[in-house]
């Protein structure tokens, strides 16, 4: 809402300045956003100063009051050299008067006494003949051989708008010689509203807020219409077919009016509040709607087949022109005013374009009503027709507005347009506003607010506000007022009593409430342990957008992908971001390859819920998932002895297997996979031992070149590691603890020779076997092949230890279990271990 | 003998001032006081002499050899600092060459500042809870006193899901407040205090200060007496312990859901409140939204809001970096872009 301060001070006295009041508004819940020096110099410590000293000039620029003033056309000169130029002499007061030259069409040779705007030379104004906005700092100059001492001005120069066809003509009694800063000058504030601030949508609102912050003194007057006219009894009918949707309609009439533009005054406010003149008829509609919130709309009365208004849901696929000279075609939910013949306008919304009052309109029938706002907010939806009218009426409007907008509106159209006002108003008002009461208890206001206040406080703030209030005992009995449909239980009085009572006088106090019993969400925190884990193994954690696209899914499964196994927004804003995702790992990969170009190496993970479609719920199943991308040099060259190897399997595996180890889930078996978005000789998928064999943990492992290729990697190798975080999680154990024996340890290294085929988890799983209950640890620390090695054969050395926990293990301890172990690596695998037989 | 002894004696010393290896002094030693050395001889010379010549001839053998081995320590010494000086020479560095690098990862700020925002509620008595992303119409909005074709819901842009025709809405949560509804149905009639921490999602085009995906916080307490002193007491404990030292101020507000409602400033972080850029020389800067639970929301939720009162929050970790650490451009959070991340 923008609000002119001229306007507002015709309602309220303001005991301060207009930017503490700006600072009372906000702390008042109606937020000031900015506010507009139109012409008007800003104090310096203004927060919304304009910036002065940019080349380019603010919206709105302060005028001179030294050098911009009003002027008269004292008399009109042609320009001697130039057709299109004309020699304007301007007086501005005290006998005082220049010569100017200009070009603009709206001045020519004979005027006289025309009210303009003169600046004077070292006046700064914007230029209207630059191409772009720009500050110019008017000298005396001669044009085509004629000095010109200063210049008559357009709005574009003035900053009040982007007009510049030809310059600003004032009102007739415009003082001569005034600086125009205090003729044209204004503040406006920017107030943003809250949806519930509908009582603010309009000058008189604000006032009341203003007077009830501020304690400055209301004026409201009782706007009456001098109407001289016959009675509008019988002249003019209406019948409502669905009062529930239309509680109040009333009608005015004045008639011998001329359509014509409105006065300077009323155009400027219009311009100031954002609304556009159109002509005085539309424009007072406008103006009264700003001013007291009520919407109105004009009918040419002579369009109205027989007087008489009918307010009525439309016949399904029935046609009505806008005045947008749009073609609408409306559902039986619109709710329409029609005369017997058709529609007429869309009720609240948008008038029809046959009915509009034109410049040939002699008689207006002028429409005041009350709206049911789910109606008005539906009807704008479904027409995209957002507009002053329907935002006020979907947000409440005040039901005892109508007749007194009637008098305000036929009061100014006369004053503006001329014509008879009829006596009296149609007012059809079936079920009359009935105030709501409601009891506000002391004890409540402190149950919620935490402050103590007497029920004569209490009442005090809501009197300011308008409120009627009746104390008995501890209890503030309450009318509502009309205009505040939004209060409608105790708690919207406590906001009002804190608001006016002022937050900044609330405590700050220690919640003193009975705590629950608390539990902590295991699965949540286990994720951050996840998380800390993997950054402790030098990754970084990413967040990625949920919403991602089928052709990155696509880029990453490498096979089209079945449209039902996802979630699609019913409204996506891009295609980019049009499904929900299944998997981290597609916009993960694309993070992965942007963020090569960056940096050579790349260690990344993330955590975040994936959503599976769960037919016939509506509702998708949300899964935890955990997804790890590694690329590039495991590390940059560096003097100190480079390890520049490309990051692959076991880099990724060793983090998976450290992982694991810190969750202390024992017992994950990695299986060679045939996937064909991997690498086939370097992936692998984990499987718990525990819990349901079906369900792999994951899979890890090197993309497969064309992976690669399609996600638009450069580099050798990209390792890919997707885990189901909810089973890691599930599968965690609790730490164990195992005493510590002195006994000492001993070890044994045995190499087994066997055919690569056979894989070291298979060996390792035989050695741990058949070691028995004294092996502490087996660690595979080296595999050879080569001579004297025989071909297809490879050599894996492990090194075992042994421990037992109550005496010192002989030689011949070990060599028994040796000797078992080689035993069965060669009854079950065929291997051999070198140094046995 | 004597004779024999003094010239052994500073022989042996003068041999010494010129040894300078450690080998070399083993061999002198060796020479001088081993078995086969001059003092072993004279030693052994000892049953020549009388009886009453023997004492005092031993007590000066030994002199010499305390001597000598004193000497010997003392050269020992000497050698060995001395090869530990040019060991360590040996292995000098240059200082100033750059250190082998190490690998470390790190977490994503937001996830940083989430454990600071837990913490600091943590302490004041909040458990942390999780719920959908993907809500219910009912969840989303009709629970929370936000009904269909109310002006309020243009106060959330929302993404829909695709439903069957006829079924009933799906959305992409459009703040956390729904999980208000989870937690509370949980605990009521008791007590709640919880925050509930989450991705949500609106309908808005992405710039630099907006994104269709954001993190939110919300929190509740709902209990007998809580009001909104608590809420200020609690939301400045928490501003303190996250942002520093700050003030908190309140301003009314509108949300469907909380009755009354406020918009929470803190003192501005950049300038203390003393009026710049960041704050548009106000001195406070936005960073929540709050207020005492709507006594529908409570009804919907289990509760008698005769008998229950509550309070609820929600903010913005984001907006959280932004005060704390001047993060300007939200929309780099989800980028993954490195040169972001590794600033945390």
């Amino acid at each position: 809402m923008r609000v002119p301060l001229s306007w507002l001070k015709e309602y309220v006295d303001l005991p301060v300045s207009p930017e503490a009041l700006a600072q009372q508004l906000t702390l008042a819940g109606l937020e000031v956003e900015a506010i507009d020096y139109v012409g008007v110099a800003a104090p310096s410590d203004s927060p919304w100063a304009p910036d002065l000293t940019s080349p380019e000039p603010p919206e709105f620029i302060p005028w001179d009051p030294e050098r911009i003033l009003v002027g008269e056309l004292l008399e009109v000169k042609q320009h001697p050299n130039a057709d299109r130029l004309t020699i304007p002499v301007v007086g501005y007061g005290d006998g005082r008067s220049i010569e100017v030259v200009t070009g603009a069409p709206n001045i020519r040779p004979g005027m006289q006494g025309d009210k303009v705007v003169l600046a004077l030379g070292g006046a700064r104004l914007i230029d209207g003949h630059a191409a772009t906005r720009q500050w110019i700092t008017l000298k005396p100059s001669k044009l085509r051989g004629v000095r010109s001492e200063g210049m008559v001005c357009s709005e574009l120069e003035l900053g009040l708008s982007e007009e510049h066809e030809g310059i600003l003509m004032l009102p007739p009694d415009a003082p001569v010689g005034m600086p125009l800063r205090d003729y044209l000058g204004d503040i406006v504030f920017d107030i943003a509203l809250t949806t519930n601030l509908s009582r603010a949508l309009s000058i008189v609102g604000v006032a009341r807020e203003v007077a009830a912050i501020t304690g400055g003194q209301l004026h409201l007057p009782t706007p009456h219409a001098h109407a001289t006219g016959p009675s509008i009894e019988g002249r003019v009918t209406t019948a409502i077919e669905t009062p529930e949707l239309c509680s109040r309609m009333t009608l005015g009439l004045i008639e011998g009016i001329q359509v014509g533009p409105s006065p300077i005054w009323m155009q400027r406010r219009l311009l100031l509040a954002g609304m556009r003149p159109i002509s005085n008829v539309v424009d007072v509609s406008n103006y009264v709607m700003l001013e007291w919130g009520q919407p109105t709309h004009a009918f040419d009365a002579d369009r109205v087949t027989d007087q008489h208004l009918i307010v009525r849901l439309a016949e399904e696929g029935e046609r009505l022109l806008t005045l947008d000279k749009q073609e609408r075609i409306l559902s039986h939910e619109r709710l329409l005013i029609a005369d017997r013949r058709g529609a007429l306008s869309v009720a609240g919304v948008m008038g029809g374009y046959e009915s509009e009052v034109s410049s040939t309109t002699t008689r207006v029938l002028l429409e005041a009503a009350s709206w049911n706002p789910i109606t008005i907010r539906k009807t704008a939806q479904a027409l995209r027709l957002p507009s002053e009218a329907s935002r006020r009426f979907e947000r409440g409007v005040d039901p005892e507005l109508p007749p007194l907008v009637q008098q305000r509106c036929l009061q100014l159209m006369q004053q503006v347009a001329g014509g008879t006002v009829a006596q009296g108003i149609v007012d059809v008002y079936p079920q009359p506003f009935v105030p709501p009461v409601l009891d506000l208890t002391a004890t409540e206001v402190e149950r919620l607010l935490g402050v103590q206040l007497s029920p004569q406080a209490i009442a005090a703030c809501l009197d300011r506000l308008g409120f009627t209030t009746m104390i008995t005992g501890s209890s503030v009995h309450v009318h509502v007022p009309s205009y505040r449909l939004d209060v409608t239980i105790p708690a919207d009085l406590v906001e009002e009593v804190a608001r006016i009572y002022g937050y900044h006088n609330v405590p700050e106090t220690r919640l003193r409430a009975e705590l629950p019993v608390q539990y902590t969400d295991t699965m949540l925190a286990g994720e951050g342990v996840v998380k800390d884990i993997l950054a402790a193994s030098g990754l970084y954690e990413v967040i990625s957008y949920s919403l991602t696209n089928t052709q990155a899914v696509e880029a990453w499964e490498g096979r089209a992908i079945d449209a039902t196994d996802y979630l699609h927004l019913a409204n996506p804003l891009t295609t980019e971001r049009s499904i929900l995702r299944r998997s981290i790992a597609p916009e993960l990969l694309q993070i992965a390859a942007a963020d090569l170009n960056q940096r050579p190496t790349i260690r990344l993970f993330e955590t975040g819920r994936v959503f599976e479609p769960n037919p016939p719920e509506l509702l998708p199943k949300e899964l935890r998932r955990l997804v790890i991308v590694l690329a590039g040099p495991r590390a940059q060259a560096a003097w100190l002895g480079p390890d520049t190897d490309l990051l692959d399997f076991f880099d990724l595996k060793g983090i998976i297997e450290n992982l694991l180890a810190r969750l202390r889930i024992e017992g994950v078996e990695w299986t060679r996979v045939e996937d064909s978005r991997f690498h086939p000789g370097r992936s692998a998928r984990l499987k718990a031992h525990q819990g349901d064999p079906s369900q792999p943990l994951g899979i890890c492992g090197e993309l497969h070149p064309d992976t690669r290729n399609r996600i638009g990697f450069t580099v050798g190798r990209v390792c890919l590691a997707g885990l189901d975080l909810d089973a890691l999680l599930a599968l965690r154990q609790p730490v164990h603890f195992q005493p510590l024996h002195n006994q000492p340890a001993v070890f044994q290294d045995l190499a087994v020779i066997a055919p690569v085929e056979v894989e070291a988890a298979r060996i390792q799983q035989v050695i741990a076997t058949h070691a028995g209950p004294l092996l502490e640890s087996i660690l595979l620390f080296d595999q050879y092949s080569g001579a004297p090695i025989p071909p297809g054969q490879r050599s894996l050395a492990f090194r075992l230890t042994f421990r037992a926990a109550d005496r010192t293990l002989s030689d011949s301890d070990v060599n028994k279990i040796r000797e078992r172990i080689a035993q069965r690596l060669s009854s079950e695998l065929g291997a051999t271990v070198r140094g046995e037989a | 003998m004597i004779e024999q002894l003094d010239q052994m004696q500073q022989a042996a010393l003068a041999e010494l001032g010129s040894i300078n290896t450690l080998e070399a002094l083993r061999a002198w030693r060796q020479r001088y006081l081993g078995k086969q050395s001059p003092l072993g001889e004279i030693s052994k010379g000892m049953g020549k002499l009388s009886a009453a010549e023997r004492p005092a001839m031993g007590q000066r053998i030994n002199a010499v050899k305390q001597l000598l081995e004193q000497a010997f320590a003392a050269c020992e010494t000497e050698l060995q600092t001395a090869a530990q000086a040019a060991e360590l020479a040996r292995d000098q560095v240059d200082v100033t060459m750059p250190g082998r690098p190490v690998q470390s990862g790190r977490l994503h700020p937001i996830t940083q500042v989430l454990r600071e925002i837990e913490a600091a509620f943590a302490q004041m008595g909040f458990g942390v809870w999780e719920s959908p992303e993907v809500e219910s119409d009912e969840y989303n909005f009709e629970l929370l006193n936000i009904p269909a074709n109310h002006p309020s819901r243009d106060m959330w842009d929302t993404f829909y899901v695709q439903t069957p025709q006829g079924a009933d809405q799906v959305v992409l949560r459009t703040h956390t407040s729904p999980g208000q509804l989870h937690a509370m149905r949980y605990f009521a009639p008791g007590p709640t205090r919880v925050i509930l921490p989450g991705k949500c999602y609106r309908y808005e085009a992405v710039d630099a200060t907006h994104d269709m995906q954001f993190y939110q916080v919300e929190g509740i307490a709902v209990g007998d007496n809580i009001t909104m002193a608590d809420l200020k007491g609690t939301l400045a404990q928490f501003a303190e312990q996250v942002l520093g030292t700050v003030k908190i101020r309140f301003r009314p507000s509108y949300f469907p859901f909380t009755e009354p409602s406020v918009e929470v400033d803190v003192s501005c972080t950049f300038c203390q409140g003393s009026g710049c850029r960041m704050c548009k020389h106000t001195g406070w800067l936005e960073i929540l939204g709050a207020g005492m639970i709507h006594p529908t929301v409570l009804r919907n939720a289990g509760y008698d809001p005769e008998k229950m009162s509550g309070f609820a929050f929600g903010l913005g970790p984001g907006r959280v970096l932004q005060l704390k650490y001047g993060v300007s451009e939200s929309r780099l959070f989800f980028t993954g872009n490195v040169r972001f991340l590794e600033q945390f």
